[in-house]
């Protein structure tokens, strides 16, 4: 078999660039994390293929967490926000056809969740869960109303700042992310055992998204622009042997 | 070197299952079932179906009870079902990715089909497996590893992935032993037994 369409391997990434696995900040890393090292190899197809999801997967209301979780009629409390910015990546090229997936707690900092006993109210209208696919610029926007922070035990008065969780699907299994979207200007994020994970100052700045008064939506919505970079495919294609030799 | 710096990743938290397996999470209505759940194949779907249990355990042996594996993998003729694969078109009764919770007990399961081989970059051909990423609370970027079958041990011994763990006792971490008509694979996460995680 020949292979005609090489398929490209991605560029390797750089853990430097992430938290480490054991940080004891974060106290729940302490039992989580391997202590061996990881065992690195360039990909296989294992790796530089990835499941693709079509629009058709997506409901009319599943951009518009004010909405899809809301009675008829009614949206949820707090304050509106889009968020909206471009999937690329490390080459800056687009990421068009992505599935982002993103969670978060309501205005008063609590999820609807079976396992969050906080006391801060569940608000009837907000679910809390979204999903957008980019489109062929990369580009993605959803609307929701900003988080509010939340109480967590780990030291005794730990407090997470506004954020909300996303998961992104590229076109590879190598490409996989989940991470968390933080607010500018929240004095919060200095203070947090889960950001302090990152491994400098840059890369809390990368997971901050920015007020865009140019695009905020007068008497609706601000909008937060936030643009999410995966790692890019290298240049040389696999060697055109597929079978055999 | 590339121009844009990938963005850092955080843990998924203990509500991941709320963006992730909504149900799960006790959220429903908002969409018609949870991304990836269910059986990764259709009716009809070539090869042997399988079962896949295991369990995420800490560094304690405790279960965890808050995480999500997915999974990924080749169809029965070892084709991925995936715009990205360049050799022909997959079983199209096989989906070839999953999501599974740990439930009751933090035990996950995949309802799936033996994948047949798949070549590496050399030529060689690889050992059937199955790619799996972990995510939960505490784990501050997701584990990547594989599960191979212990039916397959003359694949095993030539596969390019399993002959790059140093130590056998290692090696046979990513190995799923059969056992009441499920293939077990269990991930431990830290100690004598941890399993090998990998770099991809």
């Amino acid at each position: 078999m020949r292979n005609h369409n090489p398929v490209h391997p991605f560029v390797p990434r750089n853990l430097g660039e992430h938290p480490p696995s054991y940080a004891p900040g974060y106290k729940t890393s302490v039992l989580r994390s391997p202590r061996q090292a990881l065992l690195s190899f360039s990909n296989s197809l294992t790796e530089a293929t990835g499941p693709v999801f079509g629009h058709n997967l997506l409901g009319p209301n599943d951009h518009d967490l004010t909405v899809n979780y809301a009675a008829p009629g009614t949206s949820a409390i707090g304050e509106r926000i889009i968020v909206h910015g471009y999937l690329r990546d490390g080459e800056g090229r687009p990421v068009p056809g992505a599935l982002i997936e993103v969670w978060q707690a309501n205005a008063g900092g609590r999820y609807r969740h079976v396992r969050d006993g906080y006391l801060a109210p569940l608000d009837p209208n907000f679910g809390g869960c979204g999903r957008v696919i980019t489109d062929e610029n990369g580009y993605y926007w959803y609307r929701t109303v900003r988080p509010g922070a939340y109480p967590w035990p780990n030291n005794p008065n730990d407090w997470r700042p506004a954020h909300i969780h996303f998961s992104v699907f590229g076109s590879g299994f190598a490409q996989r992310l989940i991470s968390q979207l933080y607010f500018e200007g929240d004095p919060m994020i200095a203070m947090c055992p889960i950001v302090g994970t990152l491994p400098d100052p840059d890369a809390a700045a990368l997971l901050t998204a920015t007020l865009d008064m140019d695009n905020t939506i007068p008497f609706d919505a601000r909008a937060y622009r936030y643009d999410i970079t995966v790692r890019g495919r290298r240049s040389t294609p696999f060697e055109n042997k597929l079978e055999g030799n | 070197m590339p121009t844009f710096r990938e963005t850092p990743s955080q843990t998924a938290g203990p509500y991941v299952h709320i963006g992730c397996v909504p149900t799960f999470a006790g959220l429903t209505g908002l969409y018609p079932e949870d991304l990836g759940s269910g059986p990764l194949y259709m009716d009809g779907v070539k090869g042997e179906t399988i079962t896949i249990r295991g369990r995420i355990i800490d560094g304690t042996g405790t279960p965890i009870l808050d995480g999500v594996v997915e999974a990924w993998q080749a169809d029965a003729e070892g084709l991925y079902n995936s715009p990205a694969e360049p050799r022909g078109p997959a079983d199209p009764k096989f989906k070839g990715w999953g999501r599974a919770a740990t439930m009751e007990g933090g035990v996950f399961t995949f309802e799936t089909i033996k994948p047949g081989r798949v070549p590496w970059p050399d030529g060689r051909m690889q050992a059937p497996h199955i790619a799996l990423w972990i995510v939960a609370r505490g784990i501050n970027i997701g584990l990547n590893t594989r599960l191979y079958f212990a039916d397959e041990a003359e694949a095993n011994a030539a596969d390019p992935v399993l002959n790059r763990i140093e130590q056998k006792v290692r090696r046979d971490t990513l190995i799923a032993p059969l056992k009441d008509g499920a293939y077990i694979f269990d991930i431990h996460l830290q100690g004598d037994a941890e399993t090998v995680f990998l770099d991809i």
